[in-house]
């Protein structure tokens, strides 16, 4: 039974299912959200926006190509390949290093001709190192799907609770986020991943326990500041109960800190994962990720002559991803409250 | 005043609980005796040496006891030895804190008075182009990875161009060649996150009454920038700053690791690729535990900068 179970849960369908659900998910959420006056006034000014709408289209580029790697249909030699196997298909293999645009193996005596040109080279496996880049952005989305999936729910759930009823709710909540915001954060997720041991579902169970602080507190705060407001007060008076004004009323007005969270938020997930493969508490050994290609890359470095093609691929996606998520985060949160800059 | 600092101690003390129970259910409920007696001992030490390992830690008495003994020796800072090295714990800290603190703090420093230039800077030119640049320039310094600029400096400045040593540590005159390139990246990682929080409270200042009436007087911007809203600013960057504190004791750990400098973090990079639990779990304590000091002397900082605010 637990057999067939596993076998179900690890079929290319089940996998492609889960990841077209998540991405449907954040389109319905932003639809709904979209439903909202403020929001419209906001994505009307996103629209002005240069810096903002360059960042979400870079965002959304990454978002495509982690995607086609995500989804995966039967075919090649391991049973299934992702439809970015698919189309990836023609790059040529190599027997190990090359240097990019070069035309010859990597320091190779008798100058042998490679089977095809890579833009940035190839790793020491030979294969195409533009290839594993694009590959890697898999690991970094599915860490920042997995983790925000668990510490935006938490965080918004207890920031709104605490703010709308206060009280004994609000201490016991303040108290967690205080505990937690004491300790060093990446110290405490290197103590929970040295316990629960390596993997991507535990760097997201780390990630998103320790993640939901921040959220929580700016949703609290905003919770208060609405709660003050007339049509809260309106919605009591009437007779509605605590979960409807907690769901119909309150949490609309403060979903926007959400989604503002969630891409900074995101930002610092892909950092922290590559930090945390560093380290050696990440991603497991195989994992193709910027992290693991980084820290290669240290020792190639080193080599003579300097394999630097790898490191820096891996380096230029990493930080063109979290910049542009930091600019458009920033973009987001100017348009949702032009007054404080 | 000694009232004050006497009750937020108290006021800390459920959270230092709270702290040492998520180490304890790390630490001992997660894993059982038997677990950690083979990840010491190594999977082929069992029957007597294992029993006798777990009764001599007490692994084996009930989970309270456990518990209660637990909170004692970390208070008390008897945090026992470590599983791999063997060594006492509360030593090795002590050791490494001494050249921790030698990148930290002048890094910290430098990362501080930078922020605060080009913040002020910003303010000053607020809206332009140029603030622009300078903000774009400060979020790209925050995106890229701490072991990225490591990496790179240590390749081409120090293997390539040969201005420093790629590695090492030592307490002599010309030490100062080990620290230069840990304390410029240190403070490049810094400066872009701390620029743009400074600029934000310093707008904020700018829009207060005494602004205009500093202007109205005649003062001159750069004036009324460099003095008046400095100094107002000052109050609401104690929090911020102070709350640095425990990370600088506890060093950084991709930097003190790459260049190879004997601190805690470099101890602690070794510890999490060793798999010694107990290094990792004490420093979880003691940066809280820093953490919960700071606040206290951000408050009483706050006091003494603000008349204003009494503590009682």
């Amino acid at each position: 039974m637990k057999e067939t179970l596993e076998r179900l849960w690890e079929h290319w369908i089940t996998q492609d299912l889960l990841v077209i659900a998540g991405f449907a998910l954040v389109f319905w959420l932003l639809r709904r959200g979209a439903r909202n006056e403020r929001w419209q006034r906001a994505f009307q000014r996103m629209k002005r926006d240069r810096s903002g709408l360059i960042s979400l289209a870079v965002v959304l580029l990454y978002l495509g190509i982690g995607g086609l790697e995500m989804l995966r249909i039967p075919g090649g030699p391991y049973g299934t390949r992702s439809i970015l196997d698919v189309f990836t298909a023609g790059v040529a293999q190599e027997k190990t290093y090359s240097a990019p645009l070069a035309d010859e193996l990597l320091n190779s005596p008798r100058h042998e001709k490679l089977n095809g040109r890579h833009l940035l080279g190839t790793d020491v496996l030979g294969k195409d190192v533009l290839v594993q880049t694009l590959k890697a952005c898999r690991t970094a989305l599915i860490i920042g799907a997995l983790t925000s999936a668990i510490y935006v729910p938490l965080g918004a759930l207890l920031g709104i609770l605490a703010g709308y009823f206060r009280r004994r709710v609000d201490d016991v909540v303040q108290y967690l986020y205080s505990t937690l915001a004491s300790i060093p954060e990446v110290l405490l997720l290197v103590a929970i991943l040295m316990v629960l041991g390596k993997g991507l579902g535990t760097m997201a169970l780390a990630l998103g326990v320790t993640g939901w602080v921040t959220l929580c507190r700016l949703v609290r705060g905003e919770t208060m500041r609405q709660s003050e407001r007339p049509y809260v007060a309106a919605a009591r008076a009437l007779g509605q109960s605590h979960r409807n004004i907690v769901l119909r009323h309150l949490l609309p007005n403060v979903m926007h800190l959400v989604l503002i969270s969630f891409v900074l938020g995101f930002s610092g997930i892909v950092l922290a994962e590559a930090v945390l493969s560093y380290l050696g508490v990440g991603a497991p050994v195989g994992t193709s990720s910027w992290g693991a290609m980084i820290d290669s890359g240290r020792s190639e470095l080193a080599r003579d002559p300097a394999v630097w093609w790898n490191i820096s691929a891996a380096a230029t996606a990493l930080f063109i991803l979290v910049l542009s998520l930091n600019i458009l985060g920033d973009s987001l949160r100017r348009a949702f409250d032009p007054k404080r800059t | 005043m000694f009232n004050y600092i006497i009750r937020r101690l108290l006021y800390s003390i459920p959270i230092l609980l709270g702290v040492i129970l998520i180490t304890f259910t790390l630490d001992s409920v997660m894993m059982t005796p038997n677990e950690k007696a083979s990840r010491v001992l190594g999977p082929k030490a069992v029957g007597k040496t294992r029993t006798e390992w777990i009764h001599n830690r007490g692994l084996d008495r009930p989970m309270p006891v456990q518990f209660v003994n637990y909170v004692k020796n970390l208070v008390t800072f008897n945090f026992g030895t470590t599983w791999v090295t063997g060594r006492d714990l509360s030593e090795t800290f002590l050791q490494g804190v001494g050249p921790s603190l030698c990148i930290t703090l002048p890094g910290f420093f430098a990362a501080l008075l930078g922020s605060l230039g080009l913040a002020l800077f910003q303010v000053f030119v607020r809206n332009s182009p140029v603030d622009r640049v300078l903000t774009l320039f400060s979020v790209a310094l925050m995106s890229v990875p701490t072991m990225v600029y490591v990496i790179f400096a240590q390749a081409f400045l120090a293997l390539n161009l040969r201005y420093f040593p790629a590695y090492g540590f030592a307490y002599e005159p010309g030490m100062l060649r080990f620290l230069l390139l840990p304390i410029v990246i240190f403070m490049l990682i810094n400066i872009g996150y701390d620029a743009r929080l400074y600029r934000a409270i310093f707008l904020e200042e700018i829009g207060q009454d005494y602004v205009r009436t500093a202007h109205a007087k005649g003062v001159s911007t750069a004036r009324v920038l460099a003095v008046h809203v400095f100094k107002n600013g000052l109050i609401a960057l104690i929090t911020l700053v102070v709350a640095q504190l425990p990370k600088l004791i506890l060093g950084s750990l991709l930097i003190e690791s790459l260049f190879g400098i004997p601190g805690i973090g470099s101890m602690l990079v070794q510890a999490i690729q060793t798999g010694d639990q107990p290094v990792v779990m004490v420093s979880v304590f003691l940066g809280s535990a820093l953490y919960l000091l700071s606040l206290i002397v951000t408050d009483i900082l706050y006091a003494w900068a603000d008349p204003r605010i009494r503590l009682s």
